[in-house]
């Protein structure tokens, strides 16, 4: 029990940093932070990396694979594709 | 070792942090996502240390194969597409997250022990999370696509159908938390979930899009915080909830400039029309002035300052690289130009910032809502490119009217106003615009990428 009341002060803690940081955030910068974001909540892979190592059953290993070329997909693309959007905003030359 | 790997989580923790600070100016912007992904790099790294882990061939094969498809369908993707792919890329979040809570749940109860209540109610929430996620995401891919009918979806008894469903998985989840070894529990519950998923997005039409693609954008990061309550793990709960706060805000911040409450957009429901509002004919009848783009040309040639305001017609009609051109030769006569962006223009939050960047227009030139609000009354013409709701003035000046009280861009303050459309016809919220019959307004009837290349021509001319 301690650790779910452990997870959940950082969970409520952690949201509150989010609401501080993102409502600095300009609406110019809104869809790369969606996709940003979006890269950065694949870090499901990890759980993901964990299940389809272990190796206790075969079911497990296969639901792993299947969750780790899901979230990698959501993690490289949504990080390559973000990079690539800001690319595009310059300055004034 | 294990607290020297949560040590390391912790510091993918805090550069997530960073990279999302870095995202609040556009100078920082690329700095701040490099970080993100080297915390993300940092994880997994870490992750592949662990103990549990006996063997590495299928590890790498999905993480090649995963990799793969994101470079591809990243590096290939067109700007005026990337709302789809958003979507689409929540939604894997979202599986991925039920898939890994499957997992988990076959683990915890192989052996003789029972789980504990608090890991089969985590795992519940992120199969059911995970669900609403990804159907919800695949239904808002193929709206925004195209393949699924991009206007609301009503149908009779769907708010009693909604209702049970709720009702069915939570309590499906219950019996997860009560009986997890029965496996079947579990994935009725996904099963269900998947079906109220793709009926809360059915119904949204597609100018309320920005409003759904930021709210799943909330429910992929639930969704991984879900799975981090499953596997004690930090660093998910940390980031889930930083996304899920991300999604959060810019849902609000969507809502607001709609002036609508989330129920009303998740519903379907529009603000009621009020009865014996003026018909087309008499809003519009003999007083709408049609123009050229010589004429336009004409204008822009005295015009010393210039507003653009574009709106989803510019993405359909791919015509943000020509007003890039169109501006920068207006620059080049001297002529200051500006953009002023609607916060829902476009098919997701900041939409037409990223196509304007592509096309090369320099971030100090786009300006938001409020700050073109400010001082429209000093600009000699107004260019609003396919945009028709987000600058009706009606929303000011009518309390019964269908948007009443929506923030708009008050163009109709501007010297001129030009507006490029194909039509008349009528925006998202079905009324007609007075905007177009005002005495200082003229429309330019046509194409707007071709009406804009038009402009060029016979600005060149001159």
């Amino acid at each position: 029990m301690e650790m779910f009341i452990m997870g959940l002060t950082i969970f409520v803690l952690a949201i509150f940093v989010g609401f501080e940081i993102i409502t600095k955030i300009p609406p110019t910068l809104h869809t790369p932070l969606m996709s940003g974001s979006n890269a950065i909540s694949g870090i499901t892979v990890v759980g993901a990396v964990l299940s389809s190592g272990s190796q206790h059953t075969m079911t497990t290993t296969i639901l792993g694979v299947l969750a780790v070329v899901f979230a990698t997909i959501n993690v490289v693309g949504g990080f390559m594709v973000t990079n690539r959007m800001l690319a595009m905003f310059k300055k004034k030359s | 070792m294990s607290s020297l790997i949560n040590i390391g989580y912790l510091v993918a923790s805090v550069l997530f942090i960073l990279g999302l600070k870095g995202l609040t100016h556009p100078r920082t912007a690329v700095r701040g996502n490099l970080l993100g992904a080297v915390g993300m790099l940092l994880a997994v790294l870490l992750t592949l240390t662990n103990q549990q882990i006996i063997s590495y061939e299928w590890i790498i094969l999905g993480l090649i194969i995963g990799g793969a498809i994101g470079a591809v369908s990243a590096i290939k993707i067109e700007m005026t597409s990337m709302p789809e792919l958003v979507a689409v890329f929540n939604g894997f979040g979202g599986i991925a997250s039920v898939l890994v809570a499957g997992a988990a749940l076959l683990e915890n109860t192989m052996g003789a022990e029972v789980p504990m209540m608090q890991l089969t109610i985590a795992i519940a929430a992120s199969g059911l999370i995970g669900a609403v996620t990804f159907w919800g995401s695949l239904v808002a891919f193929g709206k925004l696509k195209g393949l699924i009918g991009d206007n609301a979806i009503l149908f009779g008894g769907q708010q009693i159908i909604n209702a049970v469903l709720a009702a069915a998985v939570l309590a499906l989840s219950c019996w997860v938390v009560i009986d997890p070894a029965s496996g079947v529990a579990f994935w009725l519950l996904v099963g269900v979930a998947s079906v109220l998923g793709v009926l809360l997005v059915i119904p949204v039409g597609g100018a309320d899009m920005p409003v759904v693609v930021a709210l799943l954008n909330s429910y992929s990061g639930l969704a991984a915080a879900a799975t981090g309550f499953v596997l004690s793990n930090n660093v998910l709960i940390i980031t889930g909830s930083l996304v899920g706060a991300s999604g959060l805000i810019l849902t609000q911040i969507m809502c607001k400039a709609m002036n609508r409450s989330l129920t009303n957009v998740l519903f379907g429901v529009l603000a009621p029309v009020g009865d014996g509002g003026p018909t087309a004919d008499e809003v519009y009848g003999g007083k709408v002035k049609s123009t050229s783009p010589e004429e336009v040309a004409i204008l822009f040639e005295t015009a010393r300052r210039v507003c653009i305001i574009p709106g989803y017609g510019m993405a359909v009609s791919q015509a943000q690289h020509p007003v890039a051109s169109l501006a920068a030769l207006l620059e080049s006569r001297g002529t200051k130009v500006e953009y002023g962006v609607h916060p829902v223009a476009g098919r997701m939050p900041g939409h037409m910032n990223v196509l304007l960047a592509e096309a090369d227009v320099p971030y100090e030139a786009l300006r938001d809502m409020d700050e073109t609000n400010e001082d429209i009354d000093q600009v000699d013409v107004a260019l609003v490119i396919g945009a028709n709701d987000v600058v009706n003035p009606v929303a000011r000046t009518d309390p019964n009217s269908a948007i009443a009280g929506m923030p708009i861009i008050d163009v109709d303050k501007a010297k001129t106003v030009v507006i490029i459309k194909r039509s008349l016809s009528p925006g998202f919220a079905g009324i007609p615009n007075p905007l177009f019959a005002l005495d200082n307004s003229l429309m330019l009837f046509g194409d707007g990428k071709k009406a804009v290349l038009d402009m060029i021509a016979a600005l060149k001319d001159n």
